[in-house]
């Protein structure tokens, strides 16, 4: 039996799909009520198996960890320059360099940037294309993944063929190809990231949904009448969510891991814009003068993101797997 | 098994079919004339010559028909030829690929003989400090651009205490691979320290995935020894999906060698793709592609090949 798990009388506000399970959830609920009567269950206060989820997910303390690395971070970046005020604008050569001293905490850079300011203003971009990247990829791959699982046949085997045609490509170089055709902005940079890495969520979806579409309660919808865009919107996408969450998250580390590299090949985002691939980048090139802050913070930065996102990625998986165990 | 072999194999062709639809459809997105980026901005002053380029090949024809033409090169070996660099393509690929091959085979073949006994020592101490070590590192190594690996690398062996050299092996053919050895360490070094990550992670749920398994508690009961257990039963069979994951990783490595040989200034194919991406030279790009491509194509097929002759059950589902 698949379940998100929230009982009816419990909206998830983290779930907006709850509500268009209330119902599928409520004969869980009853399965469960009669297997505790069967004395199968051990009796006690039936608890939702959101909250069994949630628990797991708090009791890894690596999970937990990484939540609170990247809200830091996101509050860091998104935040700290209203706290925190610096030159990003002017170059300035007469600070060019500086090492971590009064005024300027962790140096200045060769344009005679705040190095910590600047660290702030490059995490947003490369967390804003991290995250809506790994958003919009999540979408098209579920949508797709859920079409060709739902429907199956030819439309199944054509599209999953095209998926595999594109998996074939390593991403480095579909990228390299895209960015080289067209001039890397940030809307950009997230349309092609997304573009290239929305196929791993359509398989995982595509499986899900094979198993989904031939339950009781997407076959229940269909005999009252329910629409195939209705099944895959309402039922099979929304069920499939945890290990789309989980995917979500590891796409994110992904996204961000693919700017870094762009910025180091020069085929990232364009000056004066920078991320924080960009600045390690640029570091680099003083590796052998010892401006170790130049490189080190980024570096830093970029390190303790994706790790975050791998922590809380795997808590999930843990967490999900909790549910599926009660399928 | 012939059954599970033609359909698998005809899967490959149309995957194959795909993959130059997919790549030739996304390169002629390029903005702009391949004649102007050919021969100039000047001869926009010559609409003749234009002309005459694009009849002499083939770019006045339909997309469709540009395509076939393309297809019927490819299949017979034709795989372009760079204008930029004056030569063709599959000449080009000759003395690049093999030096590519060279350093994704060893670094692979280095990071499975690291990675696996890792994964099996993870594994059976479990959430033991060692564990948490091997885990920790891999997570840093997994999370860690892979340029910033190679630099520090360099910094570390050839700047701080100069023992290799910062580059990777230059010249022509692959003879110099072995003559200037000292050069290759760091490359391989640093890409397969990225592999083991990986690797490592995946042999270590592996093997915990089997541990569980009756035939262990059958094994154990029959009393034979942990040793015994973990080499002849559960090692065994945690190899199998490994074969899948070389398969599968084809294309991540691919994309690893491509910063390490920019970053050692590798001459291999990676580094032409860059160099040549860098200046939109479209009939290399569609070369590599192709190649990478037909390379994953054919890996992730013997690699479930590999996994049907290791694992009869995998035959059976399948069909």
């Amino acid at each position: 039996m698949s379940i998100i798990g929230i009982p009816p009388e419990m909206p998830d506000p983290d779930n907006p799909s709850a509500v268009g399970l209330a119902t599928v959830s409520q004969s869980v609920e009853t399965e469960e009520q009669r297997e505790v009567a069967a004395g199968i269950l051990p009796a006690g206060k039936p608890r939702s198996t959101f909250r069994r989820g949630l628990e797991v997910f708090l009791e890894n303390k690596l999970a937990v960890t990484g939540v609170g690395i990247f809200v830091f971070m996101l509050v860091f970046c998104f935040l700290g320059p209203l706290v925190y005020h610096s030159n990003q604008t002017v170059v300035n050569f007469s600070s060019q360099t500086l090492p971590p001293g009064a005024g300027h905490p962790l140096g200045t850079d060769d344009n005679g940037f705040d190095v910590l300011g600047r660290l702030m203003i490059a995490g947003q971009i490369s967390l804003e294309v991290g995250m809506a990247a790994a958003l919009l990829a999540t979408v098209v791959g579920v949508l797709w993944g859920a079409v060709a699982g739902y429907f199956g046949g030819v439309l199944d085997a054509v599209m999953m063929r095209v998926v595999d045609a594109a998996l074939s490509i390593p991403i480095l170089f579909l990228l390299l190809v895209v960015v080289s055709l067209v001039t890397p902005t940030e809307p950009i940079l997230i349309l092609v990231i997304a573009l290239t890495s929305w196929l791993t969520t359509a398989r995982l979806v595509r499986g899900e949904a094979l198993s989904l579409r031939t339950r009781d309660y997407v076959q229940a919808m269909k005999v009252m009448g329910g629409g195939s865009a209705r099944a895959v919107l309402r039922h099979i996408a929304p069920n499939a969510i945890g290990t789309i969450m989980v995917n979500a998250t590891f796409q994110v580390a992904d996204a961000i891991a693919f700017i870094v590299a762009l910025s180091y090949l020069g085929l990232g985002i364009r000056p004066p814009q920078e991320d924080w691939g960009g600045m390690l980048s640029k570091g680099v090139q003083y590796v052998s003068t010892g401006y170790w802050w130049l490189i080190f913070p980024a570096g830093l930065c970029i390190i303790l993101v994706i790790t975050a996102a791998i922590f809380i990625g795997e808590g999930l998986r843990d967490a999900v797997e909790v549910r599926l165990q009660r399928r | 098994m012939a059954v599970f072999l033609i359909r698998r194999v005809l899967q490959a062709l149309v995957v194959l079919l795909l993959v130059t639809v997919i790549t030739f459809a996304l390169l002629r997105m390029i903005p702009g004339n391949v004649a102007v980026a050919i021969m100039g901005p000047g001869v926009y002053r010559d609409p003749a010559a234009i002309k005459l380029f694009d009849t002499t090949y083939g770019f006045d024809k339909p997309w469709y028909t540009q395509y076939l033409i393309w297809l019927g090169h490819l299949v017979r070996g034709n795989l372009g030829y760079s204008w930029k660099l004056n030569q063709s393509v599959a000449s080009l690929l000759g003395t690049r690929l093999p030096k590519t091959i060279a350093l994704v085979g060893i670094s692979t073949i280095l990071a499975l003989i690291v990675a696996v006994p890792i994964g099996v020592i993870q594994a059976v101490r479990r959430n033991k400090l060692l564990d948490h070590v091997f885990n920790g590192s891999s997570t840093l190594f997994y999370a860690m651009p892979s340029f910033l690996l190679g630099i520090l690398l360099i910094l570390v062996f050839a700047i701080k205490i100069p023992i290799l050299p910062a580059e990777g092996p230059q010249g022509e053919g692959l003879g110099v691979i072995f003559t200037q050895f000292n050069a290759l360490i760091l490359p391989i070094l640093s890409l397969a320290l990225i592999t083991i990550a990986l690797f490592s992670r995946y042999m270590r749920s592996s093997v915990l995935d089997n541990i569980t398994e009756d035939y262990v508690r059958t094994a154990k009961a029959k009393g034979a020894s942990e040793r015994r257990i973990l080499i002849r039963h559960v090692l065994r069979n945690s190899l199998i999906p490994i074969a899948t994951l070389l398969g599968l990783s084809l294309p991540g490595i691919l994309s690893g060698a491509l910063i390490t040989e920019a970053v050692f200034n590798y001459p291999g194919m990676g580094l032409l793709f860059y160099q040549e991406a860098q200046s939109s030279d479209y009939p290399v790009l569609l070369g590599v592609t192709v190649v990478v491509a037909v390379a994953t194509v054919v890996g992730s097929l013997l690699a479930d090949v590999t996994y049907a002759v290791l694992d009869p059950r995998v035959r059976y589902v399948s069909q």
